[in-house]
């Protein structure tokens, strides 16, 4: 009988379940994602111990599927819907504010830990489209004007509760 | 006696959904006699929130509904009777003022979407459902069932159109020790949402297709493998299958037999080419998903190398149908060898814009003037997209074409999963092809050098030609670079990630051509082609383009006529589409 690994990020029943088995590595990697916002370093070392797939196997896992990422993202997670009915709609004009008024430079993520920008193959709500997410809100319908005003809103409820 | 549904999927709940169920509740906190309830997608995305009201006898479908209406068709309809007409957009299904949209449906598929609690076994069970497990256990064998699927021509709905009977019954003769039936719900084409509707509007049905399937090829474990971005489907499915369990529904020794089927749900992690079906395996063991050769195919050597039946969403939910009422009455409906309907996500510039479920060998023309209403704002049809990033453009002259796997697929297009975008004149066809192109690009999983770089060397081609920067043999290089990738990708996503691209030159060559001999762009949409101006005596200086302005390079006094800085302007079009008095020139 194996021992059960010490974890940081699992429960200790969760491992249980997926110990030494390698189809659970994507599954935990969403759990960790789900709790932490990321993928810490950490975790991946204890993925490994846990399915007794390599690091670097996990790795791989993770640079090829587009929901996991390896850094912190910011307060609130803006995804910008371009799929076809936003895209006809100039969903691309809202990017380029959102780049303009978040001062995002090649980055998706601005300085001050707030707002994370991630464009979207579709969000499924076309009917509203151009559509964007930040967090679990949908706002629609979205003009430049709406847009500014939406961010300026967030910003400001970002800073009083820092 | 008043019962009121409030569609809730996705589109019902980001249109505010919720806060209409939420103003309902509270409105009708001390009323015990009005029932209020939930449902899935009813397919009119363009009324949502829609809410129904029905006294037992007349169905009175409310659309555009929000806090405000919700207070006065209370007050009126419900405490007083009196149905708020200006705000109904269907009566008893066939009449209002959008019983157009539904009088050419027929539906199989969405048979329950929108009329039934998806949480709810009970009011799945009280519209025939799992009757359909329960005759074929009890009454026929796998072959018979397999024979059933075959003879009524259910082909697969997630694009290819392979036979669906056909694909039970290689997996039903490869003899091994545990099989495994998949339903593929990794929806990833842009504008499409069939399947998300089905999975949150009727989980049931689905899992009565697995399990009617697995009872045929002898599997007793099926995975929904479902796309992490739809979470609420994901939610809905956990739940159903928790309470399947509960029921004894799912588990051993099923519906007094000794069939046992048990369903697992596996989340995807955002990768398109998981739609393949080798990736997807590949994924559900947990490891990156490139698609591997074929063969074997998966009904040989699939999921942990044992064989497997993978079928669509859409597949499956046919497949209970089917049982019940007969192979005979499925095969009626349709084209010599497309049978049945098919589920259409219609987006774009149609007037009514949702989900929508017509017979095979209906016209193109058909549903996009009579289910959909025809163009918005008087504009003229220039052409659907049908298929996604892997389908392509079937222009007005060829708008008579059947939908039908095959007359679609000589236009060039594919049937695909379902999505179709309605376009009009200003859409470039150029910029369209870009869009796709840029789309596949991205999900490329880079096992083929052709896939992989062929679709980065053609999308820098199409990026120069939007930007008026194109070359006069650009159109023949895409043309063949094109064909190469083609002929030379393993998988679907690179053999049709041309096809937007190939069609659009086909049947709009011309657009193509402008774009670089004239750095025009005929539908005035590709932005670095066009330039706005004011027009002096047409502008009031009402100021409204100003402020929308994403630029801020519109400027004037009020009252009086505005500039634009032509060294500032990105080319949004932002003050043309705002502009009440056709002051904008664009040109």
């Amino acid at each position: 009988m194996q021992t059960i690994p010490e974890s940081k990020f699992f429960e200790r029943e969760t491992i249980e379940h997926t110990l030494n088995d390698p189809s659970q590595v994507i599954p935990l990697l969403q759990k960790v994602q789900e709790k932490e916002g990321y993928v810490p370093e950490k975790a991946i070392e204890e993925i490994s111990e846990i399915t007794g797939v390599s690091v670097s196997n996990i790795f791989s896992v993770i640079t090829f599927y587009k929901q996991f990422r390896l850094r912190p993202p910011g307060k609130y997670m803006i995804r910008v819907c371009d799929g076809t009915a936003c895209h006809v709609n100039d969903a691309r004009t809202l990017l380029d504010i959102l780049n303009d008024e978040l001062k995002l430079e090649g980055t998706d993520t601005t300085e001050d830990g707030l707002f994370t920008v991630m464009p979207v193959a579709c969000l499924g709500c076309c009917s509203l489209a151009p559509v964007i997410m930040i967090n679990e809100d949908t706002h629609g319908k979205l003009t430049p004007q709406k847009l500014r005003k939406i961010i300026k809103e967030y910003q400001k409820k970002g800073k009083e509760t820092n | 006696m008043y019962k009121v549904t409030v569609g809730m999927a996705t589109c019902g709940i980001s249109a505010g959904a919720d806060k209409v169920y939420k103003s309902f509740e509270t409105f009708l906190k001390d009323n015990k006699d009005i029932t209020l309830a939930t449902t899935g997608c009813m397919g009119m995305c363009y009324k949502e929130p829609l809410v129904e009201i029905t006294d037992g006898k007349t169905v009175y479908l409310y659309g555009d509904v929000d806090e405000k209406k919700a207070q006065k068709i209370v007050e009126s309809h419900l405490k007083n009777n009196t149905p708020v007409d200006e705000f109904i957009v269907l009566k008893d299904y066939k009449s209002g003022a959008e019983q157009q949209f539904n009088e050419r449906q027929y539906k199989i598929v969405l048979r329950n979407c929108g009329l039934i609690d998806p949480d709810s076994i009970e009011e799945y069970e009280k519209r025939d459902g799992y009757k359909a497990i329960r005759k074929v256990l009890s009454s026929m064998t796998p072959d018979e069932v397999i024979d059933v699927v075959f003879k009524s021509g259910l082909r697969g709905r997630g694009g290819a159109g392979f036979l669906t009977g056909q694909k039970w019954k290689f997996a039903k003769s490869s003899v091994a020790d545990q099989k495994y039936v998949i339903c593929n719900a990794d929806e990833g084409d842009p504008g499409a949402f069939m399947d998300r509707s089905v999975l949150e509007g009727d989980p049931h049905s689905v899992i009565e297709g697995m399990m009617i399937c697995g009872y045929a090829i002898g599997a007793s474990v099926g995975y929904i493998y479902c796309r992490a971005e739809y979470p609420l489907a994901v939610r809905r499915l956990k739940k159903a299958i928790r309470l399947l369990e509960e029921k004894g529904y799912l588990g051993d020794n099923l519906f007094g037999s000794n069939f046992s089927f048990r369903i697992k749900l596996k989340e995807g992690a955002g990768a398109f080419v998981c739609g393949e079906e080798t990736a997807l395996m590949q994924s559900i063991e947990g490891k990156r998903g490139p698609p591997r050769p074929r063969p074997p195919y998966p009904a040989v050597k699939g999921l942990w190398g044992k064989p497997t039946n993978i079928n669509n969403v859409e597949t499956f939910a046919n497949v209970p149908w089917i049982i019940l009422n007969g192979w005979e009455k499925f095969a009626a409906m349709g084209t010599e060898k497309s049978k049945g309907t098919k589920v259409f996500a219609i987006a774009g510039k149609a007037v009514r814009t949702g989900l929508v479920e017509v017979p095979m060998g209906i016209t193109i023309r058909d549903v996009v003037f009579n289910v959909c209403g025809g163009i918005k704002d008087g504009k003229k049809f220039k052409a659907v997209q049908m298929g996604g990033p892997s389908g392509g453009c079937i222009p007005e002259s060829l708008a008579d074409t059947q939908i039908d796997y095959e007359q679609i697929t000589k236009t060039g297009a594919i049937m695909g999963s379902g999505g179709l975008v309605v376009m009009d004149e200003t859409t470039c066809m150029v910029e369209m092809a870009r869009f796709f192109l840029n789309f596949t690009q991205l999900e490329s999983c880079g096992k083929c050098t052709s896939c992989r770089i062929g679709t980065l060397r053609m999308l820098e081609i199409l990026e120069r030609i939007v930007e008026g920067k194109g070359k006069e043999d650009d159109i023949d290089r895409l043309v063949e670079m094109g064909e190469y990738i083609k002929k030379t990708s393993q998988c679907g996503l690179g053999q049709t990630a041309p096809n937007p691209v190939l069609t659009t030159i086909k049947y709009f060559r011309d657009e193509y051509e402008a774009h670089i001999r004239e750095k025009r762009c005929p539908a005035h949409s590709c932005g670095a082609l066009v330039k706005f101006s004011i027009i002096p005596e047409k502008c009031t200086g009402c100021m409204i383009c100003a402020r929308q302005c994403p630029a801020n390079c519109i400027s004037g006094e009020k009252k009086k006529p505005h500039v634009i800085d032509q060294s500032k302007c990105t080319r949004c079009g932002k003050c043309f589409t705002v502009c009440n008095f056709d002051a904008i020139l664009k040109d």
